[in-house]
This record gives structure tokens, C-alpha cells and sequence, in this order.
């Protein structure tokens, strides 16, 4: 049994959380700048070269690339011989309240849905725990942004749609969304479990690095047909039309009963921010 | 094709709306001011119930905004435009005040179409995620009502060549492709 003492959780989830705010995934400046070159309106051409810009501008002045710094999206594996000493769950609120205060960041999280008053701490952050085989604690930070997060959608297809039900779905979805979740996007997409379990799968989808290629060979190919009709459907930088919709699409799937197909889609903006802790 | 660069100084008269065609990209620089989702609730209200506003909203460019704080109560934090739908539902009341225009991102209800070419409101589209570079181009802010709303309160923004794209303009296009003309 290893011990990790929740003081020791609470120093990295402060530091990475004050991180994922100002420095996003190389990747994606590489992607957006590849955008440019390929765009031929020049309004969405203009607008991504805006976006790599804002990104660098972040990083060298230190200002939060986007002010919408989100709700705090906690993932963690815990590793079934670690145990944890001390509050975890106090632990990580401490630090996530205290990275945003001391850091000039939004807070943007109300204490209760209809009387909805903030609760100037950007707290509490939403903590989903996972069981895992081992003896280490992976946590991953993500603050996620209301625009894209509102473009969402869950739906509970017949098994006899089958792939063209999910593709068709999908491109519902981000049509819908436009440009009102800042693309180009990255979609992450969760097929299968059931009505929740879909919406966490289609979440963890979008940990995954922008480049990285899915070993489950139905999601692999789901993301290859999918990336390629997103970027047909002109949606394009803020809706401006133009051909990056989408910089990836990412699938997880998991198993499922008999009776159901659930598809979650959940859109991120090109702010994609996720920091990694490992202990 | 060029794009079509302009620079515009707020508020802007008749004439110069008339110029404005949807999809210019346009550098703003005058007065704006944020308001977002509770700040118009509470506007609306008090309309509603024929209170005294707390800010003349006559002619005013409404940026729909939530910034993060401040660190010396002049300068900006990161400030980008939020999606612009969730006001639509307050913009007959805001029409009717007379206010300028609207910032925001994303496509919006036809009501605001057809407000910016009957009362010449023009929505310009700012572009989202571009919290640190927009907070370059404020050179002051301050806060003008319902500071208890935090990054929600109305803040009065001093900006200079502040990029937008003009959204929808006075003769029912839409910058967005797949909009049709009015």
C-alpha cells in the first residue's frame, strides 16, 4: 500500500490548474497555424491567424487566454493500492479556489442553478474518481468553458441506427453548435454505457492529445469519417464558413446493453485546456 | 478576394452604419460596455417595473462579457465576447431603449436581424477565445453598475481598435454563410 498525503494532491492540482489556464497543447497552435495556410476565405483565414496570436499573447504576458476560465473538470485514477491521507475532496477545492483567486481568474461558478449566486471561489469543481489497477494517482485538470460545454447534446439512439445514426448525430450537433463554440472544435464524442456513462466517455474522449490515433478500430475510423464530414459542413473559424470546422474528433466507446445506443457529444472550443498531474 | 478592413470610431452616426456591410472586419475604438446574462435580467426588470436605471443605456455598444478581475481596477483581464443567443430574449427591451449595438459571438435569433435593419442596432461578432489579445485593446475600465455581480456587473470600457466583424448589418445579411438574406 502506498500512501499519498492529500497535502501533497492539493500542491499539484493548485499549480496545474493555475497552468492550464495561461498554456494550452503546442499542438493545437501547430494546428490552427496549418489552418491559415490551407484557408482560402479570408475572413476565417484572418481570424485564425487572430487566434494563434491570442495564444502567444497569453503565454508572453501572462494573461488568461480566455476569460471564460471555466467550471474545473477534475479526473482521477486512483491506483487500488494507494491510499489517500487526509481530505481529498476539501484538498482539491482549497487549491482549485486559491489558484483562481491568486491568479486574477473568473469565477464563474454559482451555488445553485435557479437562485444562482456566485460563490466568488470558482468552486466547488467536479471531481469524477476512477478505480484502477497499480499504485499511482493520475489526475487530470480541465477548466471547460460554458460556450462550447452548452452545444452538447446526449441522445439515446436504437441500436438499429447504427454508424450513419451516430455520424448523423454528430454533424447535427455541431451544426448546431456553429460558431457559437468558438471552431474550429474538437469534438469528443462517447458511444455506448448508458445515458451517464456516454457523457463521461465523450468528456475523457477530449484528454486525449490532438494528434494522438485511437487503438479501438471503430472509434479510429468513426474519427477519420467524422473529421472529414465536419470540415464539409462549412461551419469554419466562429461560423465564419471555411474549411476547419473541427481540428479532431475524438471517440471513446464502452460497453453497452442490448436495447441501447447512447451517443454524447461534447464540444470543445480550440481553447482546449488540460493539464496532467502524476504521482 | 481582399478582405475589407475598416476603422471605425464609436458611436457611430447614420451615415457610417450605412457603410457597414456584414463581414467587414472592423477595428473599434471608443466607449463599450460589458453586460451579460444577469445584468440584463436585472435591466429588463427594472424596465419592467419603470425603476430608475442605474446607466443611460441610449446609444450604448453593449459588449456581451464577463471578464476576469481586474489587477489594478484600470486594466482588463482577459476579455473575449460570450455567445451572443442567450441576450436575444432581452433585445426587444433593449431596442426599445435605444441602445447603439450589440457584441457578441455566434448566430442569433431573427429579432435581432430585423432589428439591426428596421432600427439600424447593428450586432458585430467578436471573436471568441481571444480573452488576452482583447485585453490589450482595453486602456480602462471601470465598474458602472451592479458591482455585486462580479465578473456580471456593467463595466465601461475605454477600447482601441478593438477587432470585430460586422455580424449583421442594416440590409439583412449575416456575416454567417449559411444565413439567408432577409
Amino acid at each position: 500500500m502506498r500512501i499519498i498525503p492529500s497535502s501533497l494532491i492539493y500542491e499539484k492540482v493548485k499549480e496545474a490548474t493555475k497552468k492550464a489556464n495561461f498554456v494550452i497543447e503546442e499542438d493545437i497552435s501547430k494546428c490552427l497555424k496549418k489552418g491559415c495556410l490551407n484557408e482560402t476565405n479570408p475572413l476565417s483565414k484572418k481570424v485564425l491567424e487572430e487566434m494563434v496570436d491570442n495564444i502567444q499573447i497569453a503565454n508572453d504576458k501572462h494573461i488568461p487566454i480566455c476569460q471564460d476560465t471555466g467550471i474545473v473538470v477534475i479526473f482521477m485514477e486512483i491506483g487500488e493500492d494507494v491510499f489517500i491521507e487526509g481530505s481529498m475532496i476539501n484538498d482539491i477545492n482549497k487549491a482549485v479556489k486559491e489558484a483562481y483567486l491568486e491568479e486574477y481568474l473568473r469565477c464563474s461558478v454559482l451555488n445553485h442553478p435557479i437562485e444562482r449566486k456566485n460563490t466568488f471561489t470558482n468552486t466547488p469543481c467536479i471531481i469524477h474518481e476512477k478505480h484502477v489497477p497499480g499504485d499511482k494517482l493520475k489526475i487530470t485538470i480541465c477548466p471547460k468553458g460554458a460556450g462550447s460545454e452548452n452545444m452538447s447534446q446526449l441522445k439515446m439512439l436504437p441500436p438499429s441506427a447504427k454508424e450513419k445514426g451516430i455520424i448523423d448525430f454528430v454533424l447535427d450537433v455541431v451544426k448546431n453548435a456553429g460558431g457559437k463554440a468558438c471552431p474550429p472544435m474538437i469534438v469528443g464524442v462517447g458511444i455506448g454505457g448508458n445515458f451517464e456513462q456516454s457523457a463521461i466517455y465523450s468528456k475523457e474522449a477530449l484528454l486525449r492529445p490532438i494528434n494522438d490515433e485511437s487503438d479501438d478500430i471503430y472509434a479510429n475510423k468513426l474519427e477519420k469519417i467524422l473529421l472529414e464530414k465536419i470540415n464539409q459542413l462549412n461551419v469554419g473559424p466562429m461560423g465564419f464558413g471555411g474549411q476547419m470546422s473541427a481540428m479532431a474528433v475524438k471517440v471513446k466507446c464502452g460497453p453497452c446493453h442490448i436495447a441501447s445506443l447512447p451517443v454524447a457529444v461534447n464540444i470543445q472550443c480550440h481553447v482546449a485546456r488540460h493539464e496532467e498531474v502524476i504521482l | 478576394m481582399e478582405l475589407p478592413i475598416k476603422e471605425i470610431h464609436l458611436p457611430l452616426d447614420l451615415n457610417e452604419i450605412k457603410q457597414l456591410k456584414a463581414r467587414d472586419f472592423v477595428y473599434l475604438t471608443g466607449t463599450i460596455y460589458t453586460a451579460r446574462d444577469a445584468a440584463h435580467q436585472r435591466l429588463v426588470e427594472m424596465i419592467q417595473n419603470k425603476e430608475e436605471l442605474p446607466i443611460s443605456l441610449e446609444n450604448m455598444y453593449i459588449y456581451y462579457a464577463g471578464p476576469t478581475p481586474s489587477k489594478d481596477n484600470i486594466h482588463a483581464g482577459s476579455i473575449g465576447p460570450t455567445t451572443a443567443y442567450r441576450m436575444d430574449a432581452y433585445m426587444k427591451e433593449m431596442a426599445n431603449m435605444h441602445i447603439g449595438g450589440t457584441i457578441g459571438k455566434g448566430k442569433r435569433a431573427d429579432i435581432v436581424r430585423n432589428i439591426a435593419q428596421k432600427n439600424h442596432i447593428l450586432y458585430f461578432v467578436a471573436i471568441g477565445g481571444l480573452g488576452a489579445k482583447y485585453s490589450l485593446c482595453v486602456k480602462s475600465m471601470k465598474c458602472v453598475a451592479f458591482p455585486d455581480l462580479g465578473p456580471e456587473a456593467i463595466y465601461q470600457l475605454e477600447v482601441e481598435r478593438f477587432p470585430v466583424i460586422v455580424g449583421y448589418d442594416i440590409y439583412g445579411n449575416s456575416c454567417f454563410p449559411d444565413d439567408e438574406k432577409l
